[in-house]
């Protein structure tokens, strides 16, 4: 589904992806975690060119980005992006934020873009807040109205950035669960996350990144009983412990 | 000294009051033509300032120097005396049947206008954080349309205050038109006073309306303001 050979990718001088390898299959949940500026953000944010590559090959759904001719808004359109600060569109109602892009894009009739728009809303649990505003929901509701709004698109990759680092600890369960739920129906998803129950319970897999590279690969009941790098074993310690 | 006498019939009713009447409709309609089309045209080309090609970008960037800096009524007669000099013969027959003082007043104002209005709505859209933009991108709407759908909706909210602003400006411009011919408030009140001598009282009634119609245009903007910006920024 997607796949990275050799990806480099500068800001600058700063070499902030170095030499990426990865292949994720299709119905694949992947966790990437590493200590911040690490490169998690740009890694996934290459996949749906929200940062183009510098060098090397990405090939999503068979799409390869390293091409011009590629139609990234075609691409874009199968895949959702949640992000860490919601990025919900305050001068929409929640359906409109839902249904703008299936509408826009899909070309589908108002009629069926707020049936799916409703079903998923209830799928959230959030269907009594269909004709609100984003600023008047809290940040887990703004976070489980975000993937709703990604589902819409009957995407085939969901790609979610933090999503629940901006939010009060007392929220982060029922965005976690919304995408625990949504990772046991067979969505292919990457996740960077530092929410290690989270791995542990739905994950096929945690990456390690540390300086633009991916350190360490595993399946998380390996990663977490014997990870092999100093580096890594130094960052599980940090975000295991009591004190985070 | 004050041997004046004030005469108010002549501006409350009969022949002078029905002249009264028909510039207020001459400044209406002139003032709410340009004010659409000033919009309409502040938007496409702030649009083009902040385009990805330079040369569209720089052509936005001299158009709005070059409008926003020669006076308005420098701006009137360019178009009302110089224009028709430069247009083909096709063209001057069809704008000497239409009403041309009128068309030139609009010119004139609404590309005037189209200038400040399009800065106004620039700066709106820096306002709108790139987070707007990326998630637009994200679910695979181009640039154009996630400025059409996303941005500029937000924008234009966020610049309703300036664009009261932009509108009065035009509509108080608006008395400019009279130097033309164009036979808005401004001209009818001096006619009224070249035949009556009662400059104070026909400058009165213009100012009243000309009061008026800016209460109306704010109170609409504010309106709007209230039913639409509010939810923008929550409760
Ligand atoms: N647009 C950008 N321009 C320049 N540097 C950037 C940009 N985005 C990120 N960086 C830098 O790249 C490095 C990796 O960033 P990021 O991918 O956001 O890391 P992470 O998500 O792991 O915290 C950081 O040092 C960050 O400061
Ligand atoms: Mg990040």
């Amino acid at each position: 589904m997607i796949r990275f050979e050799g990806v480099h990718k500068w800001f600058g001088k700063l070499h902030v992806l170095n030499n990426i390898n990865l292949h994720v299959r299709a119905g694949e949940v992947v966790v990437v975690c590493g200590p911040s500026g690490s490169g998690k953000s740009t890694l996934i944010r290459t996949i749906n060119d929200l940062e183009p590559i510098n060098e090397g090959k990405l090939i999503v759904d068979g799409m390869d980005l390293s091409e011009k001719k590629t139609d990234i808004n075609k691409l874009r359109a199968e895949i959702g992006f949640v992000f860490q600060q919601f990025n919900l569109y305050p001068h929409l109602s929640v359906l409109k934020n839902i249904t703008l892009a299936p509408m826009k894009i899909r070309n589908k009739t108002r009629k069926e873009a707020e049936e799916k728009a409703l079903a998923l809303l209830e799928r959230v649990g959030l269907s009594e807040k269909r004709d609100a505003y984003p600023t008047q929901l809290s940040g887990g509701q703004q976070q489980r109205v975000a993937i709703a709004r990604g589902l819409a698109m009957d995407p085939k990759i969901m790609l979610f950035d933090e999503p629940t680092s901006a939010l009060d600890p007392e929220m982060i369960g029922e965005v976690l669960q919304v995408m625990k739920d949504l990772a046991l129906s067979g969505m292919t998803m990457i996740v960077v996350s530092h929410e290690m129950g989270f791995a542990r319970e739905v994950s096929h897999r945690i990456i390690f990144m540390d300086f633009g590279t991916i350190l360490e690969e595993a399946p998380p009941e390996e990663f977490f009983k014997n990870p092999k790098h100093d580096r890594a074993k130094q960052f599980l310690k940090q975000i295991l412990s009591p004190m985070h | 000294m004050l041997t004046y006498k004030f005469d108010w019939a002549i501006v409350t009713s009969g022949k002078y009051f029905d002249w009264i009447v028909s510039g207020f409709y001459v400044t209406i309609k002139l003032s709410m033509v340009s004010i659409a089309l000033s919009f309409l045209l502040g938007l496409i080309i702030a649009i083009m300032r902040m385009s990805h090609l330079r040369p569209v970008r720089w052509f936005a960037h001299g158009y709005l120097e070059f409008f926003r800096n020669t006076p308005l009524l420098v701006q009137i007669f360019f178009w009302y005396f110089g224009s028709y000099k430069v247009l083909p013969a096709v063209a001057n027959d069809w704008l000497v049947k239409q009403d041309f003082e009128f068309a030139a007043a609009v010119i004139a104002l609404t590309i005037y206008t189209s200038a400040f209005i399009a800065e106004d709505i620039r700066s709106g859209v820096r306002s709108i954080p790139k987070e707007q933009m990326e998630a637009a991108r994200s679910s695979g709407f181009s640039y154009i349309r996630s400025m059409q759908y996303i941005i500029l909706p937000q924008a234009v909210r966020l610049t309703i205050p300036p664009l009261i602003n932009q509108f009065l400006n035009l509509m108080k411009n608006s008395s400019l038109a009279m130097t033309i011919g164009v036979a808005e408030l401004m001209y009818q009140a001096r006619q009224v006073e070249s035949y009556t001598f009662k400059g104070f009282e026909a400058f009165s009634a213009a100012t009243l309306v000309y009061l008026a119609l800016s209460f109306t245009i704010t109170g609409l903007m504010t309106l709007y303001d209230k039913k639409v910006l509010q939810p923008l920024k929550g409760r």
